[in-house]
């Protein structure tokens, strides 16, 4: 599959809630090779402040437009979400390796159980749309999804529209479970039994960390979805690697998304 | 009106030919390979590979690389698959290119280790030049070979006597005089310098209190660097005959005719690859523009041609 660099103007840029931020462009090459968990790499500015690109998971595709959503965390996400609509945005993409989600469009496919904490929502959004049977065959997504508070889950609604059953897990219990989204997902397979399911990840390390340590414990395949600084994005510069039983490999290229039983935490 | 020249933008470093002075700098460009989505390879002057060892090397610890005002910090720790596997499993796409083919290789423990992978590459016709990276800071050293004029004028006659390809020696701007052991390394029969290697430096976290690299500390790169590699340059320049290959912080056509000018036979991109990866050829087709429109024939017309302020 051919990565593309492409200049393109910014259809919107709108502040979602708090720090979170929509942004869409227009992109038909990367639209339509775009996979679930790849992401694209995002000159932010023309300037030198901030020097390198931006990686940020694609998060839906429609058509020919590419959306984004992404937290403003340092200096290049705020460069980032003071571009305007009609400004040009040098982008590469798609990059990295997403899901494999084949095994879970198949007719006897287990459940697909997506685990996402905070912006870990972003990717999985994109993965729920295409895990969509097309047979209308039931739903056999559910999400669980992790916050701090009531106001910090993300992308409910739009996992509700895609037909999967959502599940919230808060620190504060002001809405769902009150504890950590992990605690839940342990609750949810004891509940729900879990034969051929497949767990889709994505979140805070700590948190992949747990959600690893649960598929072990009940013989779960898990994809965990990995972020890391990267410099070039394209497996060049080496910069981005982790540890995994084959060495260090690099998050950009490699990954980011890692079966669970290959990663040294 | 004036005819426009056509500008001949090839040049010769020893034996090596090239058909522009534009090389894709080690440890910046992968095996090229991760590069070929994104350019036309062929059209690149050289291309010189991460630095290779006799062993396979892991690398460093993570984190590996962070970002600083204009520029980079890394400590990769030359993560290479050792020579071996880098000759049965890199080499063959690079050889396709048919594009002259640069190989850096680096000693971890002695210097001995140079003349093994020397003995290797030596047999191989599309290994056009050699790079002697003296200058990794990254491998927890004390002392690299290159802040020493004896040890850089020792390991590269050593080298000299087991190969007739071309010698290009990398040199550490983490030196007090530049010139000192670039005329070493001339001395000993390199047949060009590549300058300057990244800057060491640091980075600190605050809030963690943690050095923001797993190794602590590692190389700088980037625009930031680039007053700094021009000096040196501009330094070597005037005291040695060999070559210069200038690099450190070019990102445009502008940055590399600094280097040219401050006394450069040719120029390499390094972190501006990671930013972006058609830097190269759009600088390439600066080059040819700039010397077309300033009447500039040839490069020989352009290395060192800097005047004082007061001409």
């Amino acid at each position: 599959m051919k990565i593309a660099q492409i200049k393109t103007k910014i259809i919107s840029n709108k502040r979602f809630s708090g720090n979170y931020w929509h942004l869409e462009f227009e992109s038909g090459v990367i639209a339509k090779n775009a996979l679930p968990g790849q992401f694209v790499n995002i000159k932010v500015n023309n300037g030198l402040e901030p020097l390198l690109r931006r990686p940020i998971s694609v998060h839906r595709v429609k058509g020919r437009k590419v959306k984004l959503f992404y937290e403003v965390v340092g200096a290049g996400t705020q460069v980032l979400s003071q571009r305007k609509p009609g400004e040009l945005l040098d982008i590469i993409g798609p990059l990295g390796n997403g899901f494999d989600y084949r095994g879970a469009i198949k007719a006897k496919a287990g459940k697909n159980i997506l685990v996402a904490g905070g912006m870990g929502v972003a990717p999985l959004v994109f993965l729920a749309q295409r895990l969509l049977r097309p047979s209308g065959a039931g739903n056999d997504t559910i999400i669980l999804i992790g916050a701090k508070t009531k106001k910090q889950v993300l992308c409910a609604q739009e996992f509700k529209a895609l037909g999967c059953t959502v599940r919230l897990a808060t620190d504060d219990g002001s809405v769902g479970f009150r504890g950590k989204v992990t605690d839940l997902l342990k609750q949810q397979l004891s509940v729900t039994g879990h034969r051929s399911s497949v767990i889709y990840t994505c979140g805070p390390r700590a948190m992949l960390k747990a959600v690893s340590e649960i598929a072990r414990e009940n013989k779960i395949n898990a994809q965990l979805s990995l972020e890391e600084h990267m410099a070039c994005g394209i497996g060049a510069c080496l910069g981005c690697v982790v540890s995994t039983k084959d060495g260090y490999q690099r998050v950009c290229k490699d990954g980011p998304v890692f079966l669970s039983q290959e990663l040294i935490w | 009106m004036v005819k426009r020249i056509k500008p001949d933008l090839s040049l010769s470093i020893g034996k090596l030919k090239l058909k522009n002075p534009v090389m894709a700098a080690s440890g910046t460009f992968g095996y090229a390979e991760e590069f070929k989505d994104f350019i036309d390879l062929k059209k690149l002057g050289a291309i010189v590979t991460k630095t290779i060892t006799v062993k396979p090397r892991y690398g460093n610890l993570p984190p590996r690389t962070c970002e600083t005002p204009a520029g980079m910090l890394n400590s990769i720790g030359l993560e290479n698959p050792g020579i071996d596997k880098f000759i049965r499993e890199k080499l063959p796409f690079l050889k396709k290119l048919a594009v002259p083919l640069i190989v850096s290789i680096a000693a971890e423990e002695s210097p001995d280790e140079f003349l093994v992978l020397i003995e290797q590459l030596d047999k191989i016709n599309e290994v056009s030049a050699i790079e002697l990276n003296i200058s990794c800071p990254n491998l927890q050293k004390n002392k690299l070979i290159s802040q020493d004029t004896k040890d850089t004028f020792e390991v590269i006659g050593s080298v000299r006597k087991f190969t007739q390809k071309c010698l290009i020696t990398k040199l550490s701007p983490n030196v007090t005089s530049i010139s000192e052991i670039a005329q070493a390394a001339q001395d000993a029969g390199s047949d060009a310098l590549a300058l300057i290697n990244t800057l060491g430096g640091m980075s600190i976290d605050v809030n963690k209190r943690i050095p923001k690299l797993g190794s602590w500390v590692g190389g700088l790169s980037g625009p930031a660097i680039r007053p700094v590699a021009v000096k040196m340059v501009w330094e070597a320049y005037n005291k040695i005959k060999i070559p210069i290959i200038g690099m450190g912080g070019i990102i445009d056509t502008e940055s590399a005719l600094e280097f040219l000018l401050a006394g450069a036979s040719a120029i390499s991109i390094g972190t501006a690859n990671f930013i972006n990866p058609g830097v190269s050829l759009e600088i390439i087709s600066g080059l040819e523009k700039y010397m077309a429109g300033n009447n500039i024939p040839d490069l020989s017309q352009l290395t060192g041609k800097l005047r004082a302020c007061q001409d």
